[in-house]
């Protein structure tokens, strides 16, 4: 499997780190400071896409709602905030709070939790059903916060500082950044292991053929519903980051096109494969950037990229189809 | 008499108007090899994959060595040592021989909620699953891809997978449908060297497949079981030989 080979290439990791782990001295010495924050954005959105590739690409279940818990994470570490803030308690006992060691679990926590209550009824369901039912929920919860005016309605949550970390100096951009890239290099640490354990090797072989799975006395269920719980949290994580990084939490956080994004990312960079989403995030970030500042239409410019990948390279849409077919 | 492995009682399952299994009798004795034989459309596989708790039946009970499976779903019966093989291999293509055969290993060996350690370092999973394959023509190919093996090779490897689960009773789906006469012949040498490990339920067109293993065999016409005995005895049935054995020297 690529997962393997990619952590085969130790050196070639090694390099990519130490030039992540330079990066803001270098766009501080080129004069190009926007790139901490770029580079900062790729991370997060990398860590979301990447947990999305998780049920995707390794479980073959397209989930269009993965956004929810993007935005979940986000509105965790937002309402947190605003409790903090305004000193007074969630619910009237859970006080508030700006410590990302507490928000950042929380967020890993409740989108995990949120996870499992979706998962439970979709996973029930399959193929077109299942895309259907997660993009629904996915809404119910944007359409939930956009109402919720207690926390901004449609206008989003203003979070006023990041959240502290005992010991650095939060307000520094390049802090920020670090933290996001210790987090990620974690992530994937993590993410690695779950992908060549045992877990790992049943969620792919039930992609291939759960009658097969079902023939050696694997019930499909538990295994599917725990990948997309450990999705979920790994989505809500990242959503927490950039609540953190955006210092804002809105209901666009959770809105479909941002669950579309997500999967342009993984199929941008390669389903199924460990560092494939993150690669397809920072794709998916620079070209962003770089089309915008040519024209508000950037998203044409982008669907004709997206095809290319998809008709001209391994692993685009095709290895999602085919993973599709395996799967019926 | 001593209990049967097998016990099914009254089987029935409908799609819409059609009566695909109708009052199914059925057992297998421990040890023994029972052959399910029947023309084409017979209802063999619908059988099979109720007997397994893919399909569910309308009517009647399975039993396995004096436990009832009828509320079961597949991977449970899978646990209390029913096995299946394939007519159409289902396999996983883009996992090794060898990665089939450990899979259904790890399964067995328990719940799979294991994430942290690598699986493919795990030397003990790996050298059982070996054991399943040694013996077999797929030994040497180990590692190959399932997507590159022959359909014989599939074939083996359904049978390496299925005993991998350790079963109790193995049901076999035309374990030799599209196999050269080599391999047929080959297969049915590992059938009887499995023969006192494991009990069977054969489905085969493969005449001298079945007359050669079977220790009992019953005909399955239209979904219903019109006779069942000894080797002899379906031999000699003349209701068998017009309504199956007849009908293909007729044809011929």
């Amino acid at each position: 499997m690529n997962s393997e080979t990619s952590f085969k290439r130790p050196a070639l990791l090694a390099a990519v780190l130490i030039v992540l782990i330079a990066l803001p001295l270098i766009a501080d010495a080129t004069g190009y400071s926007a790139m901490t924050s770029l580079a900062t954005r790729i991370l997060i959105y990398g860590i979301a896409a990447a947990s999305l590739n998780l049920v995707l690409g390794y479980g073959g279940l397209v989930s269009f709602g993965h956004a929810a818990f993007f935005g979940i994470g986000g509105y965790v570490v937002g309402i947190l905030y605003q409790h903090y803030s305004l000193e007074e308690p969630l619910f009237g006992f859970i006080p508030g709070t700006n410590q990302m060691l507490i928000t950042l679990p929380a967020a890993i926590l409740i989108s995990g939790l949120a996870a499992a209550a979706i998962g439970a009824l979709s996973l029930r369901t399959g193929g077109v059903q299942f895309i259907m039912i997660t993009l629904a929920f996915a809404q119910m919860l944007f359409f939930l916060f956009v109402s919720l005016k207690t926390y901004g309605g449609d206008d989003g949550l203003i979070i006023r500082r990041t959240n502290e970390l005992p010991g650095l100096n939060m307000r520094d951009k390049q802090t920020v950044y670090y933290v996001c890239l210790f987090i990620t290099v974690a992530f994937f640490a993590l993410l690695w292991r779950i992908v060549n354990s045992r877990f790992g090797k049943v969620l792919v072989g039930l992609r291939q053929s759960e009658k097969r799975m079902a023939a050696i006395g694997l019930p499909a269920y538990r295994y599917r519903l725990t990948a997309f719980i450990i999705s979920g949290m790994g989505c809500g994580l990242a959503g927490a980051l950039m609540a953190n990084f955006m210092r804002f939490a809105s209901p666009d956080m959770m809105h479909w096109t941002k669950s579309g994004e997500l999967m342009v990312m993984v199929i941008l960079g390669g389903v199924g494969t460990l560092f494939g989403p993150l690669i397809g995030a920072a794709v998916f970030i620079v070209l962003e950037t770089t089309l915008a500042a040519w024209t508000e239409n950037w998203q044409l410019a982008l669907g004709f990229i997206l095809l290319f990948v998809v008709l001209y390279t391994q692993g685009g849409v095709q290895a999602l189809i085919l993973r599709l077919k395996g799967k019926r | 008499m001593t209990q049967p492995i097998l016990n099914v009682r009254g089987l029935v399952k409908r799609f819409g108007g059609l009566l695909a299994t109708d009052h199914v009798d059925l057992t297998v004795q421990p040890g023994e090899i029972h052959a399910l034989i029947g023309p084409n459309g017979a209802g063999k596989t619908t059988l099979i994959s109720q007997l397994m708790g893919e399909l569910k039946p309308n009517e009647g009970t399975v039993e396995l060595a004096g436990q009832s499976l009828d509320v079961l779903p597949t991977a449970q019966r899978v646990g209390l040592g029913l096995a299946r093989t394939f007519q159409i291999t289902c396999l996983l293509p883009d996992y090794t021989v060898l990665d089939n055969v450990a899979l259904a290993v790890q399964v067995r060996q328990g719940h799979s909620f294991r994430f942290w350690k690598n699986v493919r370092a795990d030397g003990s999973l790996r050298d059982e699953a070996a054991t399943f394959l040694t013996g077999t023509g797929l030994e040497p190919r180990a590692d190959e891809l399932v997507a590159n093996l022959s359909h014989g090779e599939q074939k083996q490897l359904e049978l390496a997978v299925a005993l991998a689960t350790r079963p109790r009773l193995l049901l076999l789906d035309e374990p030799m449908a599209g196999l050269g006469h080599a391999e047929s012949q080959q297969m049915i040498e590992t059938l009887r060297g499995l023969k006192n490990q494991v009990s069977m339920l054969l489905v085969e067109h493969d005449m001298d497949a079945v007359f050669a293993l079977a220790d009992r065999i019953s005909v399955l016409v239209y979904g219903r079981v019109i006779a069942s005995g000894s080797v002899d005895d379906i031999r000699q049935n003349p209701e068998v030989r017009t309504a199956y054995l007849g009908e293909g020297d007729e044809l011929c």
